[in-house]
């Protein structure tokens, strides 16, 4: 086996990156379309950790920190759309929450 | 020279135990002995969990002026081990209607990150399994596992009653954790260390006020977390009831009142494995209070009576194991499991002391007096901090 | 020697990690989703393990694990009513996103080993030594990044009075 190098974990972030995607796309409930996007977050956060090993220096891991402080508010607010959603259309199927369309 | 070091220091010096010592001393087999350390207290908790069911059931009986179980062996002391075998042998049932690889995950939920925890403890000086560097952050990273066990659980049982207990029992955890976690964060804010064992040492280097560091009796005792932080410690001992669901702040399993909650449906060992991740995280709670607030294994310079000893063997007889070392770690532990002994002991108090709060009260002493006040605990202690350093 | 452990954990770290979030996309049931997904989080905090940066690893477990995944299971507790199936009913969707999550990565990989890795600069790759960082990377927070730092402890207290204002709905 090759030593591990930066590009190991690079590959292995785009791949999570595109497992994320792959579940965005195809779901239709809410919650998991979410679960999919923190697998993305996940997969860019890995590629920025590398890259800070990559280089010797910490800028990478504190743009993660920054990633997943946004990635907490952003479930949050997710979270209180989702609880919205289910008690105006009783279901949390995303197709079917279409009120802003002209 | 010690009697006691002489004997010690005439063993063999050759053969099969040599090479077992050098085995053992050699640095790059650090992981032997934590592997002997993980079998010790992997082994220890289940059956420290069984005698403190032993003794809270006991303790109740005491408080209540009863009997309590005392058939099986001398005071009935052999009761947990009577009632495991009950467990193992009892039927245990898979309801059609759950979701079965949750269900069944869920118990083992319940036990690991307890037993994770422990192993980010130091027992003493040089008894920690894993002394991590992010010591008390991971402590809570695995602590804050207990609630899947608790929501999955509920959820997975695919009947009322477990699922509205699961929510009950998850939203508890969750508003009790931020006030665990801001009390925690004074700590490390006056300790400057994540590090458990740091974390220890900075209770027991002596008080400094104003530049002079005082090493009186009193002053050992004052240098007690509890004494530096009495607020943080009094939220943090309360949000820990709260956070392994014992009484007043039972909701979870309230067995009269509410249905039992989220693990209705879970019989024999499934249910045995809930009770033993209960207690497990008891015992977890009360050894991160010591460590944090109670000076961990230190007992006010008891800990140092044999380190010149540790010293003179170790200076003897290099590349041996110190045998002395693993005495002093056994002191250590000692005075470790004597205030663990005392909590515990407390946690069985308060349970057959107080009322149990309704699940309102709960909250709102969860999120309108825990939270407000350590926050503002915390933001005394960095300004204490600030105007110290 | 060394190079031989690091190679286990990545290859077991990142086997955990895809496969289980293969699973929690693909997963009937959306609770086995949520467990996957733990698995996940747990296998992406090994790889940072692995990568030498321990806090990044223990804020992932505490953060994605001990707080997001919670919220979304909380989600998924106060919001099932039907079962979530993997509706494969629409397979051109289906088809459609595994090229387009194909094509990404095809597209990101092509991009990796067209770039001359070993020709940037580099102190350390990929090999675990610079722990501890939990120091290091609380003095950067506190000095060189203190206006994001403050911005994000701004960005979620907004974000938890807005959440609690929409969750509550009403107009009052």
């Amino acid at each position: 086996m090759a030593d591990i190098t930066t590009s190991h974990y690079i590959v292995l972030s785009a791949l999570i990156f595109a497992v994320g995607l792959f579940g965005v796309v195809t779901r239709k409930n809410t919650v998991i379309i979410l679960m999919s996007l923190e697998l993305m977050l996940n997969g860019t956060n890995l590629a920025f950790v590398a890259f800070s090993r990559h280089w010797g220096n910490l800028q990478g891991q504190v743009f993660t920190f920054f990633v997943i402080a946004v990635a907490a508010a952003e479930a949050a607010v997710a979270l209180a759309i989702i609880i919205a959603l289910n008690r105006v259309r009783k279901g949390v199927t995303l197709d079917e929450a279409t009120e802003l369309k002209g | 020279m010690n009697p006691l070091l002489a004997q010690l220091t005439a063993a063999e010096t050759d053969g099969w135990w040599a090479g077992f010592q050098a085995f053992f001393v050699a640095p790059e087999n650090a992981w032997a002995v934590s592997l002997l350390l993980v079998l010790i207290v992997g082994k220890t908790i289940p059956g420290m969990v069984s005698l403190l069911v032993w003794v809270e059931r006991r303790g109740a009986a005491l408080l209540q002026d009863r009997l309590g179980p005392n058939r099986v062996g001398p005071f009935g002391i052999l009761q947990s081990i009577a009632d495991l075998v009950k467990f193992i042998f009892k039927e245990d049932v898979l309801p059609g209607h759950v979701n079965k690889p949750i269900f069944l995950l869920a118990p083992a939920l319940a036990v690991i990150p307890p037993l994770v925890v422990l192993s980010f403890i130091p027992w003493g000086a040089n008894v920690a399994i894993a002394d991590v560097d992010t010591g008390i952050l991971a402590c809570f990273a695995f602590s804050s596992l207990h609630v899947y066990s608790v929501s999955l659980g509920g959820w997975a049982s695919n009947s009322k009653y477990p699922l509205l207990g699961g929510v009950r029992a998850a939203a508890q955890m969750i508003s009790y954790e931020i006030a665990l976690g801001l009390s925690a964060l004074s700590v490390f804010v006056i300790a400057g260390t994540l590090r458990l064992h740091d974390v220890v040492m900075f209770q027991t280097d002596g008080l400094t006020i104003a530049g002079t560091t005082y090493d009186a009796l009193w002053a050992r005792i004052l240098d007690w977390n509890l004494f530096k932080q009495p607020l943080g410690a009094i939220i943090f001992l309360i949000a820990g009831f709260a956070e392994t669901n014992r009484h007043p702040f039972d909701m979870p399993e309230a067995e009269s009142e509410l249905a039992a909650g989220y693990h209705t449906e879970f019989s024999s060992m499934k249910f045995a494995l809930f009770f033993l991740g209960e207690y497990a995280a008891m015992i977890v709670m009360s050894s991160l209070f010591i460590v944090m607030y109670l000076g961990g294994w230190t007992f006010f310079g008891v800990e140092n009576l044999l380190t010149d000893w540790v010293a003179e063997y170790g200076a003897a007889n290099p590349g041996w194991i110190n045998w002395p070392l693993i005495v002093e770690a056994h002191l250590h532990v000692g005075i470790f499991l004597g205030k663990l002994a005392f909590l515990l002991w407390f946690f069985i108090w308060v349970r057959w002391s107080l009322p149990r709060f309704r699940y309102d009260q709960l909250m709102s002493i969860g999120w309108k007096r825990l939270l407000p006040a350590s926050l503002l605990w915390f933001a005394l202690t960095a300004v204490g901090v600030a105007l110290v350093r | 020697m060394e190079g031989l452990g690091i190679q286990l954990a990545f290859y077991s770290f990142a086997a955990v990690t895809i496969g289980s979030a293969l699973l929690a996309t693909m997963a009937k049931k959306i609770v086995n989703s949520a467990f996957a997904l733990m698995a996940t989080f747990f296998g992406v905090a090994g790889i940072y393990g692995v990568l030498g940066s321990d806090f990044m690893a223990v804020t992932q477990i505490v953060v994605y694990v001990g707080g997001i995944l919670i919220l979304l299971c909380f989600g998924m507790l106060l919001t099932d009513r039907v079962p979530d199936e993997f509706r494969v009913r629409s397979p051109r969707r289906y088809v459609g996103a595994s090229i387009a999550a194909t094509l990404t990565f095809v597209g990101l990989a092509w991009a990796i080993s067209g770039t001359a890795w070993a020709r940037l600069p580099h102190i350390t790759d990929g090999s675990a030594e610079a722990l501890p960082t939990t120091a290091l990377i609380g003095n950067a927070l506190l000095t060189d990044y203190l206006l994001p730092f403050e911005f994000a402890s701004i960005v979620l207290l907004v974000v938890l009075v807005g959440a609690a204002r929409v969750a509550r709905g009403g107009t009052r």
